[in-house]
């Protein structure tokens, strides 16, 4: 970019425009545009030559997220292989029955739910995820007799500045709520972004979805709501919007358009 | 003002140090101390940024407009960050996430585009390179010490290998938890500060008030 300094008579147009005074108006734009040219294309560039790698570290991640939320993770064991005592299925919704459908190992949640053919578009949209995939899968974790012991699924909705997605992971009686976490986001950090704190999310170990006559009532609130304590989790303080996110995607997730018939199944034992 | 190239890359260590002597940097310094290998890799990505920013900036620095360097410096720099941030997905997912918004702060650390705008306008390339790197090595120096007493005090490591065997888990140490909290930072950089200048005196900046005596009647 500097070659015309060596250069003692500039030569032809190229070679005058060059050697004019850096603050004309035409080589202030030229400046401008031919930078911001470059920059952008080695960004881009490298955007799109990582993707690939970065995509790897993602998956990894979900799966560490899912060990995590189900209370299995060992940092010392390799991650696939403790992945491995998980059984993955696709989950119909709208029935709350499994499909064989599709591959649950390959299946891609997030394709699906883009897709017109596996979606469907929310007129009611509490948690903010304008279609909703048909299909999701859940990860089942068996005991040592073969029955199932947590179920852990995937839900996400928009809280502050982002989506947050997540897993949330219940108990073979389709109510008790063992663990959420969040495995992608874009809250606030100190604020919003506190969902990830262990304090917060281990309030949710033990509290229960639905009260006796089976009405959903858990509840992400700043006070204890007439359901009790045993539905409440303390919102975050500082961070009341994605705080209401949270308690909408739980809601919705957990409601008659989400896993509810699911865990209607699972209570009754047709899991 | 250093003459020779050495003198460009020791210079920043001790003498000119950009945190210690010039206060720069102080906020991500204060973040990223608490575990050493992430004060090791954001050392690295400063002094990558520096470096390759102000080598590119002096590049161009006969072509840079007076009345948009600022944001041409910005440019460059911003897609320097960028890329480390992609490469630190890519290559180093776990720091990447622990590093968070850091790295992208990288671009207003006070150093890189102090190093740009006082360094590499006036000097040509190669000297901007290696002035670059120096005042990274300079930041990453100052980090690796800071690191060292947060990590080890605070929660009885050094890059994440047990030294002092906690409390927690069944040892005799009871870990300072202030270390862990930024606060701390400030009062290690402090002492650090302290130290060099009781080193080498001439660190110390002259007062900008002078006590009056008053007479008594």
């Amino acid at each position: 970019m500097s070659e015309d300094n060596k250069k003692p008579e500039p030569k032809g147009a190229i070679g005058r425009f060059l050697a004019s005074p850096p603050d004309s108006v035409g080589k202030t734009l030229f400046t401008a545009v031919s930078v911001c040219l470059v920059a952008s294309m080695v960004v881009s560039a490298a955007a799109v030559a990582l993707r690939p790698t970065q995509a790897v570290n993602a998956l990894k991640d979900k799966q560490v997220n899912i060990l995590q939320v189900a209370g299995i993770f060992d940092p010392q064991k390799d991650v696939l292989e403790s992945f491995a005592a998980f059984e993955p299925r696709v989950l119909e919704l709208a029935t709350g029955k499994f499909t064989d459908q599709f591959d649950a190992a390959t299946f891609d949640d997030r394709a699906a739910a883009d897709d017109p053919a596996t979606s469907v578009a929310l007129d009611d949209d509490p948690a903010g995820i304008v279609r909703q995939g048909k299909f999701v899968t859940v990860y089942l974790l068996r005991d040592d007799a073969g029955g199932v012991d947590k179920v852990i699924m995937p839900l996400h909705g928009y809280g502050l500045w982002s989506t947050l997605y997540g897993f949330i992971a219940v108990e073979e009686n389709g109510n008790d709520i063992f663990g959420l976490q969040f495995y992608e986001h874009a809250e606030t950090p100190g604020l919003g972004a506190e969902v990830d704190n262990p304090r917060w999310k281990a309030q949710w170990a033990g509290k229960a979805l639905r009260d006796d006559a089976g009405v959903l009532k858990i509840n992400v609130a700043k006070s204890v709501s007439s359901a009790g304590p045993d539905h409440h989790i303390d919102a975050l303080a500082g961070a009341t919007l994605t705080s209401n996110g949270v308690d909408n995607l739980v809601r919705f997730w957990m409601g008659e358009e989400g896993y509810a018939p699911f865990l209607e199944n699972l209570k009754a034992g047709g899991v | 003002m250093p003459q020779t190239r050495r003198d460009m890359l020791i210079d920043p260590m001790v003498d000119n140090n950009p945190i210690t002597l010039q206060v720069l940097g102080i906020c991500s310094a204060l973040a990223v101390t608490s575990s050493l290998q992430v004060a090791l890799v954001m050392s690295i990505a400063v002094t990558f940024v520096t470096a390759f920013s102000s080598m590119f900036i002096s590049m161009m620095r006969n072509h840079i407009p007076g009345s948009i360097r600022i944001i041409v410096q910005m440019v460059v720099i911003a897609s320097l960050v960028i890329l480390v941030d992609q490469i630190l997905k890519a290559y180093a997912f776990e720091i990447s996430k622990t590093l968070s918004v850091f790295v992208g702060l990288i671009i207003t650390n006070c150093i890189v585009m102090g190093r740009a705008e006082a360094f590499a306008m006036k000097n040509p390339p190669v000297d901007s390179f290696i002035d670059g790197v120096g005042n990274g090595l300079g930041y990453g120096l100052i980090l690796m010490m800071v690191g060292v007493i947060r990590e080890l005090f605070g929660s009885g490591s050094l890059f994440g290998v047990t030294i002092l065997e906690t409390v927690n888990n069944g040892g005799w140490y009871v870990p300072n938890g202030l270390l862990l909290l930024p606060p701390s930072a400030f009062f290690i950089i402090g002492l650090i500060i302290w130290g060099f200048r009781a080193w080498k005196p001439d660190q110390v900046e002259e007062r900008e008030y002078k006590i009056q005596t008053v007479e008594a009647h």
